[in-house]
């Protein structure tokens, strides 16, 4: 009994211990500035990431022998002093495993693939090392069973995220829009942190035993008043909307596509973009506590995909277009989830990232498959004109395109209104203070004014 | 009292001391630079040596074998204790690394020989309880400072005027506590005053200008190992926080969370890399500050990990940022370097220690913040979301920097511009500390728990005899 408890035990354990054996081994070699061969790359992530699928595997096996459909691995300890227990606990059941399985097999797919998209790229190494960092980021995300872990590997991710959106960094768009995409995970993850002190607060700890109670997911009750659920639900609302780009914080995505192909495909296309939905579907027990979130979830929801099919409809670039429909969907899953259709929403997640991986990966190759079907039938593929087009005055269409074209202007409103006014305020400040050491130092106080710009800078960002 | 097996505390002292008349007595830079690393090696190995020796004896405090400061004038100058007992070996590393990364364009710049006294002014403060002997330390730690800042033709006012007023705020203070027809009426006034000194040499919001201007005109080096060890925050926890009332903690705890955001807001318009560090540095100091508002044994725990992680992480961050320099002189932070291709290794070594300066999971900061919230939450609740604030904002400020240095444009140099040994030695040193603290936080925490737990004990004896 002892014997298969422990193997159950080590099983678990090699889902998130194989990524994050990879993420050191990598991350030791760059570290020291010895990165490993592509070959050897490439072997150790598949061999990571075969031993996490094939132990996720083998998790579902287990419950379902066992007909147990929740079933926690608390780590020892990590930190335990006086009241205050800090513990990695892993939490195994309908949702997590799905998605974890899911991550797996979209990650093994898309590192097949990108080891030979990227072969004799001098970033390959980097790749990988990130890539790891992603895997491990979200093998904890999805088992975590408490809010730490949970925010740990968030954080993660989203790390992995803004730096493989500035992959290609010897031209100076990708460092902007991996900065951009950083900055709005910085305010998501703020919101997840403020969420996760908030029901620290209430209920006095972080395990989602203590806050969403011990049923099986998605049957669990959280111990909070209807307005603490509010409260608590719209903080995680944010930290949702800005990881999976819900307006207003959509923007970002497009400026994502900038990433190489394969992190494009696995992040904004597969399993980083639905993250903010998986966090929905942990937290569903809250959610359902209050009528008034579940609007607002619903809202969100159909106003993202409102906004994304609009906008999306106009990009002229297919990874572009392709990241919209994602939004689209996602936007729809999370209305679901405002619904109360949390298995519909589980399923809907899994297919969608599914097809929008095959979609990303095909991307590169689009026109060639235009052309093959062009050949094929022997003419021009038809372009298909809504019939309502005459109904609409050309002013007004001409208004809806210009909207959509501008993805919607979220981008230059979060931008003039937010970013701006908060960092003159710091400008102003630091104008003072300058005012003040050279009224002291009797002349002008600082060096670095001397330094100048030599090429382009992120000024128009932050 | 109980005395370790050997005077480790004044073999600490007393190594920096005699290895700074050697150094001085040295005109070739690089025997200079190999003399320095030399004698502050061997003073972190007796720093690290009584720490253990006390952690072995199991004791609250422990004195120097034989103890000549008592023998020769009655007093126990010289004290290890849960507090001070980590702080000892850390802080004498940062001086040591800091002299074993300096490269060759910085060798004729940074004095070795003044680093080896400021790493004996800091041991002794370190090692001291008697509130006059740290007052005096303290004050005289501000002269290598000066003299490098004399010496290389810069203006002093802003740093003088500061200096002087702390210094004085400390005397003040310790006179009117220590008067002889003192009342119990007179504390909170000398606490106000200590506390005044304390805000300056932590460089809390508004007194913070004098930091930013030694990062602007003195080594990095030396700017660096002026802030680093925390010299403030000592000072808070053995003049301010046994005596103070509440009020005044609180008062603390409010100014340094303004400080925490305002820094971290700071950090992001900075336009120079210098600047940038200093606010970034400013921002997590003024954290350890919010945890002795709390004086909770998890929040003053939480203050004192940061404490920890704070050294090591936004040491090794200054450090690559003085890697950096050594190689493409001050850095503009208004335009793209590119440098990563020349640098790969300082690259990662920047974001790793920069993500650990803001607590990023699977670093020892990660815990020291998550204790410090829960401690602090329960005693003021927007402490939290203030903390979380800054944090964020920090966040993105590192990775903006990290963009604006390492990425953006191709960087063309005719010479290598690679990570030396040296400097990858001290760094990875740093990396493997902050990596450790947080894959085996226990041993770490459990320290600070019992320092903490000791500070509230001080505090409450304190108390009583005030009563």
């Amino acid at each position: 009994m002892m014997t298969s408890e422990f193997s159950v035990y080590l099983l678990g354990l090699s889902v998130v211990g194989a990524p994050i054996a990879l993420l050191c081994i990598l991350g030791f070699f760059s570290l020291i500035d010895r990165p490993l061969s592509e070959r050897a790359t490439d072997k150790l992530v598949f061999l990571a990431i075969f031993t996490g699928l094939l132990s996720s595997l083998g998790m579902v096996a287990v419950l379902l022998h066992h007909g147990v459909w929740r079933f926690t691995i608390e780590l020892e300890s990590l930190l335990e002093i006086d009241r205050y227990h800090f513990s990695v606990k892993l939490l195994f059941d309908s949702l997590s495993l799905p998605f974890v399985l899911l991550a797996f097999v979209l990650c093994a797919t898309i590192g097949r693939f990108a080891s030979r998209y990227l072969h004799r790229e001098p970033g390959y190494n980097r790749f990988f090392v990130l890539y790891a960092l992603f895997i491990a980021g979200m093998a904890v995300t999805a088992l975590a069973g408490t809010i730490e872990t949970l925010f740990a590997g968030w954080e993660l991710v989203g790390l992995s995220s803004a730096f493989l959106v500035a992959f290609f960094h010897e031209r100076p768009m990708p460092a902007r829009n991996g900065l951009r995409v950083w900055t709005v995970y910085r305010i998501s993850d703020a919101a997840f942190l403020i969420a996760a002190i908030v029901m620290h607060h209430m209920t006095g700890g972080g395990d989602f035993n203590t806050l969403l109670g011990k049923s099986p997911w998605p049957e669990g009750h959280a111990a909070l008043s209807e307005e603490q659920a509010l409260i608590v639900g719209l903080l995680l609302l944010v930290a949702a909307a800005g990881k999976s780009a819900l307006v207003p914080f959509s923007g970002w995505l497009p400026r994502a596509m900038e990433g190489p192909t394969p992190s494009s495909a696995v992040f904004y296309g597969a399993i980083s973009v639905h993250l903010g939905a998986f966090l929905l579907l942990r937290f569903s027990p809250i959610l359902e506590l209050s009528p008034v979130l579940c609007l607002v979830i619903v809202a969100l929801g159909l106003i993202t995909a409102g906004y994304a099919a609009l906008a999306g409809r106009v990009q002229t670039d297919i990874k572009t277009a392709l990241s919209f429909a994602s939004l689209t969907q996602v936007g729809l899953i999370v209305a679901e989830i405002g619904l109360g259709l949390r298995y519909v929403a589980l399923v809907h997640i899994i297919g969608h990232a599914c097809l929008r991986t095959l979609q990303f990966l095909r991307a590169p190759t689009l026109l060639h498959d235009y052309h093959t079907l062009e050949n094929a039938i022997g003419a021009h593929l038809p372009r298909a004109s809504g019939s309502w087009r005459g109904l609409v005055p050309e002013s007004v269409r001409l208004w809806w395109y210009r909207f959509a074209l501008e993805r919607g202007y979220l981008d230059a409103w979060l931008t003039d209104y937010l970013a701006r006014p908060f960092l003159r305020v710091f400008q102003g400040c630091d104008a003072l203070e300058r005012k003040w050491t050279d009224w002291l130092s009797g002349g002008r106080s600082r060096e670095s004014d001397r330094l100048k710009a030599s090429s382009g800078s992120l000024d128009e960002l932050l | 009292m109980n005395e370790l097996h050997l005077p480790w505390l004044e073999l600490a002292i007393l190594i920096p001391l005699l290895g700074a008349i050697k150094v001085m007595c040295l005109r070739d830079p690089q025997a200079a630079r190999r003399w320095s690393v030399f004698f502050s090696g061997l003073a972190s190995v007796c720093a690290l040596a009584g720490a253990l020796n006390f952690y072995l004896l199991g004791v609250a405090e422990a004195t120097d074998l034989w103890n000549l400061p008592h023998q020769l004038i009655g007093l126990n100058l010289f004290v290890l204790d849960e507090l001070s007992a980590p702080l000892l070996p850390l802080s004498s590393l940062l001086f040591l690394l800091t002299a074993v990364a300096t490269q060759g364009a910085k060798v004729r710049r940074f004095s070795f020989a003044w680093t080896l006294v400021s790493q004996a002014i800091v041991l002794a403060a370190l090692s001291s309880k008697e509130p006059w002997l740290i007052v005096a330390l303290l004050s005289i730690e501000a002269v290598p400072p000066y003299l490098e800042l004399r010496a290389r033709n810069r203006t002093t006012r802003v740093f003088m005027f500061h200096m002087a007023l702390f210094a004085g705020l400390m005397v003040a203070g310790q006179t009117m506590l220590e008067s002889k027809d003192s009342e119990s009426a007179d504390i909170p006034w000398a606490a106000i005053l200590l506390l005044g000194a304390v805000f300056i040499r932590s460089g809390m919001a508004p007194l913070h200008c004098w930091m930013t201007d030694l990062f602007e005109h003195a080594t990095f080096g030396t700017a660096l190992l002026f802030v680093t060890p925390l010299m403030g925050a000592y000072a808070a926890v053995r003049l301010v926080v046994p005596i103070a009332p509440e009020g005044i903690l609180h008062g603390i705890g409010l100014v340094s969370l303004f400080t925490s955001v305002y820094a971290a807001g700071m950090a992001l318009v900075q336009k120079e890399a210098r600047r940038f560090f200093c606010y970034i540095f400013l921002s997590h100091s003024a954290l350890v500050l919010v945890g002795l508002e709390t004086v909770t044994p998890i929040g003053l725990t939480g203050a004192l990990c940061v404490w920890l992680s704070v050294g090591p992480a936004l040491s090794g961050f200054g450090l690559t940022l003085r890697a950096l320099e050594a190689r493409h002189r001050r850095l503009s932070l208004t335009s793209f370097h590119g440098l990563y291709d020349h640098t790969p290794a300082l690259a990662v070594c920047f974001v790793l220690t920069g993500m650990a300066s803001i607590g990023f999971p699977g670093t020892f900061g990660f815990l020291g913040n998550e204790l410090l919230v829960n401690g602090a939450v329960e005693t003021f609740p927007m402490t939290g979301i203030a903390v979380v604030f800054a944090a964020a904002l920090n966040g993105i400020a590192v990775v903006k920097a990290y963009f604006l240095l390492f990425t953006g444009t191709r960087h063309v140099s005719t010479v290598p511009l690679r990570i030396g040994k040296r400097e990858r030695f001290a760094v990875l040193t740093l990396a493997a500390l902050i990596l450790g603290g947080g894959l085996f936080p226990q041993p770490g925490v459990t320290s600070r728990y019992d320092a903490a737990n000791y500070i509230i004990e001080k505090r409450n004896h304190k108390s009583l005899q005030a009563r």
